[in-house]
């Protein structure tokens, strides 16, 4: 949670100016925390849907829950705003990440995940 | 001796040690659950036509714990800026807020198993099966359901949700073939959902005890030290969100689709 701008504070010292630089990321946390709330209600609707595919309903799903992770990540765990060595630390988490889904659906081909049942 | 940079961040890495510590183990724990995953969609994609359950989970349910989890990421995170804010008290409220709502969680979540075992799928001699949640009322020589008889296995793939009261039913154990609960090892789709949500719980369990114990007898550090506590906190905080982003992920996948 080392945003850049919150760094300098410290709980000793902490400043006018500083005070409100957190006052205004205080309603940034909660603005995300009911884009988060609606984005659940979104998710269960969405659900609901029939689609041809229910393959249309799992990428619809992931894209919303993919949306709701970038919010927590970027907002509440500060990866907006970080320090490069935990970029550089998150890299090879999503090189191998993305490896590890890639060859999962690879050696299930491309026919048995649109046909998903 | 003091430890370095327990603080101050280190000049080449620019940061305190225990933030690149949670960063590096927050790398692992997505490399496992991300195994899990893998496992998941493996298991999922190639279940047979009429397999792979549906709507077995409560929703509303799920749905609940959603909303709990992202209440808790909220106060964690207000927390840790009322701590930059030297809101000592205000930080307390935040994060009693967190620890009730963990333990608010862990609660859905025990109904959620306790339904599940109590829930059996029973295979009769003449070849009828009944479906339905084992009554206290049961004994040694009848066994007492409420439930329903379904016309075959395959039915019970599709469980629709039933809101109204179900019917009770009476089976003398002697006209029973075979009798198993839902729990892991009834099949892939419930040992799954228990292995994921299983470790995800374990996860809610140490996060809340690290947090719990951060507020209540560390709190003391806050006297002596307040920058090292609002570091702990950030700490423990960035292990929260992590829990709180996986269940992002788990509730669509094992309850919606």
């Amino acid at each position: 949670m080392s945003d850049t701008n919150l760094t300098s504070v410290t709980s000793a010292s902490v400043d006018e100016h500083s005070m409100e630089e957190v006052r205004k990321h205080v309603r940034t946390y909660l603005i995300v925390g009911v884009a988060l709330m609606c984005g659940t209600v979104l998710t269960v609707w969405a659900s609901l849907i029939h689609f041809d595919s229910r393959a249309m309903n799992i990428a619809l799903a992931l894209l919303i829950a993919s949306t709701k992770g970038f919010l927590v990540a970027g907002f509440f765990m500060h990866l907006i705003s970080e320090k490069k060595m935990i970029y550089s630390v998150l890299a090879f988490t999503v090189f191998f990440f993305a490896a590890l889904m890639i060859l999962t659906l690879w050696s299930m081909g491309h026919d048995s995940i649109i046909q998903i049942r | 001796m003091e430890i370095p940079y327990a603080v101050k961040p280190r000049p080449d890495t620019g940061l305190y040690n225990a933030k690149l510590g949670i960063w590096l183990f927050l790398a692992s724990e997505v490399m496992l659950f991300g195994a899990l995953f893998s496992s998941y969609i493996l298991l999922r994609v190639n279940a047979e036509e009429g397999t792979w359950p549906h709507h077995w989970l409560n929703i509303w349910l799920g749905m609940t714990n959603t909303f709990v989890l992202i209440l808790s990421s909220v106060t964690v995170v207000l927390g840790w800026a009322a701590l930059k804010m030297n809101q000592f008290k205000r930080y307390k409220l935040y994060q009693g807020i967190t620890i009730l709502c963990a333990l608010v969680f862990l609660c859905i979540k025990s109904f959620e198993y306790r339904d599940k075992f109590m829930h059996y799928e029973v295979h009769l001699k003449d070849g009828r099966i009944a479906d339905g949640h084992k009554q206290p009322e049961s004994t040694d020589k009848v066994l007492v359901l409420e439930g329903r008889y379904v016309a075959s296995h395959a039915e019970l793939m599709e469980g629709e949700v039933h809101h109204e009261a179900e019917p009770r039913i009476e089976i003398p154990r002697d006209q029973i073939a075979s009798m198993e609960n839902y729990g892991p090892w009834h099949n892939t789709y419930t040992a799954i959902y228990f292995t994921l949500t299983g470790l995800h719980a374990l996860h809610v369990i140490g996060g809340a005890i690290v947090i719990f114990a951060i507020w209540g007898p560390l709190a003391k550090v806050w006297e002596q030290d307040p920058e090292r506590y609002t570091n702990r906190v950030e700490v423990s905080g960035l292990f929260w969100h992590f829990v709180d982003l996986v269940w992002i992920f788990l509730f669509p996948v094992l309850y919606l689709l």
